[in-house]
């Protein structure tokens, strides 16, 4: 393949829900990269197609958008990359511009912006099968010919007209290239005149469906219904969370077999030492400990994507919005909050679909309270130990109703906190809430398993690099400086950890946590359910034989009041390095991992503070 | 100038054509301000002459609201509806 041709590049463009993303999986495949862009946490793809005329092409997926008039971090990085600002991204030589054949009044305006950008353009009618079935009758002539730009339809998901867009690519970048852009900010008397312009557009050569989808209204009757539809809502993640925390519970335990087998096979077949106990417990064990949350995130991200694309998540914004509004979020926060329950990580990444600023700091700073899978261990080991197995009120489980009562803290403390943070700190109104509800569609199997598969990779790659650099360091600090020979304690304890413990242990005194808690809690730091590991380590016992025999330990050594303190910071501490660690990424800056930190902390403080007060008042 | 209606003021049911974008007190600190908010409801299709059907109210305060727009369907806050200007259809 020569080189002239070799370059050629085009990005997809185009309103949400255009079926843009699956046309995007249709043309690469499996030939895609994901990556970020430079200094931002948008998502980049980027694939490869050839099309007929033997050119090979890459193709960017760019964030859905309804105006070249960015609003969010997302939308921001389509205007950059269409207009060419975007440092370190070349312009792309052809647009298209992909469309909801069903759905054409927004996209024309858009169209008709993006024209006004000087690059070739084609523009894509995406599903046109259903608007076939609808009895929808487009001009495509008229329609290309009134746009002045080629027109050609697809079916993605059946991979149909493919071909035609790529020949049209073809033809496009054989023609004329790019004129210069006359693009500025629309104002609002060029937004009406466009908007005039795709009505006459619209009426001249698209005639409105004859059996128009029903299905739609019919379902909203249903889902949106105030209280019919909220009940759903929860039926749903009811059902969510019975899958992330059962169906994913024996996979869960085959991988932490796999790592502790794998640990114990290195230090079996490696000589003890340094290297030994950095390779088996500071890198496996480390690695291990985060691995094993993926068929959590792999079930959670199944039903976001698969709920997503059949349309359902803005209506879930819509019958939420009310609720989280009065803790002053937005309706959009939702997704990022339920996606912390299974782990904070994925939870701030995913409140990029915030437009505003100041509401996705509320959402990611609230974020890690929600109760993410993390503190399962912990919680499970305290109950375990120290709550009584024991029915109350003739039908609850005293140690199920902790648990409740641990989560319902949780999310509570997230909806207080936003609360006064938008109320009190940021005393302004929020964001508006104004979002398109799509038409529901019947999901493409193959595009969830895509969108899945693409978010296990993802994190497995944090897992791989900032996560696991993270568990390397508290596995120096929990290791360095060695204990002296002949010492009676556990290593630990000689440690710079056992060093930091000895030294902050004073202040966690007054909430009742022993020194070996505070010991715990750094090598804690790498992930909230490593401190069961590390109990086990400070209190000497094999965490092998299963959290039985530490369970009994604890029992033996702790008073109930300090139990409890230990569940009540756990539920607000930031024992969690990696969700800092995002946190930086996602807002650019020590700031807000720094507040996040400290206010965290603080709570902690006060609520073991006042928990351990209480209980001791209580018992005594 | 015509006295018209706002959006935010209707019901579940109520049918109408949008007259007017016409932002009023939605310029309080922190907010976007008139001339964006009157963008952003264009861009997101309320425009003189569209068609509306208001189909759903939320479950607190009857907030947001989801309604048709023309051959879309589009949900806001009641605030936001609130700079809508609107002539309701008297014949149901």
């Amino acid at each position: 393949m020569s080189e002239a041709v070799l370059g050629t590049r085009i990005a997809l463009v185009g309103n949400p829900n255009s079926g843009k993303t699956a046309l995007f999986n249709a043309l690469t495949g499996a030939r895609q990269k994901v990556a970020n862009y430079p200094g931002v946490t948008v998502e980049r793809k980027e694939g490869v197609v050839l099309t007929p005329g033997g050119r090979r092409v890459s193709v960017l997926d760019l964030p859905g958008t309804y105006s070249l008039r960015a609003r969010s971090p997302d939308e921001a990085v389509t205007r950059d990359v269409v207009l060419g600002r975007l440092a370190g991204e070349s312009l792309p030589e052809i647009l298209v511009c992909v469309a909801d054949a069903t759905n054409l009044r927004l996209v024309l305006r858009l169209a008709l912006e993006l024209k006004s950008v000087g690059r070739p353009m084609v523009l894509a009618l995406n599903m046109f099968d259903i608007a076939e079935r609808q009895g929808i009758r487009i001009d495509l002539k008229g329609l290309s010919g009134a746009l002045g730009v080629p027109v050609v339809t697809t079916v993605a998901v059946r991979k149909r007209g493919l071909n035609d867009l790529l020949s049209q690519v073809d033809a496009l970048a054989a023609g004329q290239g790019a004129t210069a852009s006359l693009w500025h900010e629309p104002t609002a008397v060029e937004l009406r005149q466009a908007h005039r312009e795709a009505e006459r557009i619209m009426r001249t050569y698209v005639k409105p469906p004859l059996r128009p989808d029903t299905w739609t209204g019919r379902l909203d009757g249903l889902l949106l219904h105030p209280v019919v539809g909220t009940a759903i809502l929860m039926l749903i993640l009811f059902l969510m969370f019975q899958a992330v925390f059962s169906w994913a519970t024996p996979v869960m335990d085959l991988i932490d077999a796999g790592f502790t087998w794998l640990g114990q096979a290195v230090a079996h077949y490696m000589p003890p030492g340094l290297l030994q106990s950095f390779i088996a417990d500071g890198l496996i064990a480390g690695v291990g400990s985060v691995v094993v949350f993926l068929p959590q995130i792999l079930i959670l991200f199944f039903f976001i994507i698969l709920l997503e694309d059949f349309g359902y998540m803005a209506r879930a914004a819509f019958l939420m919005d009310r609720l989280m509004g009065v803790a002053g979020l937005h309706g959009r926060a939702f997704i990022p909050l339920l996606s912390s329950f299974a782990c904070a990580i994925p939870g701030i990444m995913s409140a990029r679909v915030i437009d505003n600023k100041r509401d996705r700091l509320t959402t990611i700073l609230v974020a890690p309270l929600t109760t993410c899978s993390a503190r399962i261990p912990v919680y499970t080991l305290i109950i375990a130990a120290f709550i009584p197995h024991r029915t109350v009120w003739g039908f609850a489980n005293l140690q199920g109703l902790v648990m409740f009562g641990l989560y319902a803290a949780g999310i509570s403390s997230a909806l207080i906190v936003a609360f006064i943070v938008r109320k009190l700190i940021w005393r302004s109104a929020s964001e508006p809430f104004l979002i398109e509800l799509p038409a529901y569609k019947v999901p493409d199997p193959k595009n969830v398993a895509r969108g899945v598969l693409l978010r296990g990779q993802i994190f497995l790659k944090r897992a791989g690099t900032i996560i696991a650099s993270m568990m390397v360091l508290i596995w120096f600090l929990s290791s360095f400086p060695a204990a002296p020979a002949g010492a009676s304690g556990p290593a630990i304890d000689y440690s710079f950890a056992g060093m930091i413990g000895h030294f902050i242990h004073p202040l966690l005194a007054p909430i009742g946590f022993t020194w070996q808690m505070a010991v715990a809690l750094i090598p804690g730091m790498a992930a909230r359910e490593v401190a069961v590991g590390a109990l086990g380590t400070v209190y000497a016992v094999s965490g092998a034989g299963g959290g039985g025999m530490l369970a009994a330990t604890l029992a033996h050594q702790w008073p109930l009041a300090t139990a409890l303190s230990f569940l009540a910071w756990y539920v607000f501490a930031p024992q969690c390095m990696s969700t800092l660690a995002v946190v930086r990424r996602e807002t650019g800056g020590w700031l807000w991992p720094v507040v996040m930190f400290s206010y965290m902390l603080a709570l902690a403080y006060v609520a073991a503070f006042i928990v351990f007060h209480t209980a001791a008042l209580l018992a005594a | 100038m015509r006295h018209f209606q706002r959006l935010s003021e209707l019901r579940k049911g109520d049918r109408g054509l949008i007259k007017g974008i016409a932002p009023e007190g939605h310029d309080g600190p922190g907010e976007i301000g008139h001339d964006e908010l009157e963008r952003r409801l264009l861009e997101m299709g309320f425009v003189e002459g569209a068609r509306f059907h208001v189909l759903h109210e939320g479950l607190v305060g009857r907030d947001p609201i989801a309604l048709r727009l023309d051959d879309m369907r589009v949900a806001l806050r009641r605030r936001e509806a609130r700079a809508i200007l609107i002539e309701r259809d008297t014949t149901p």
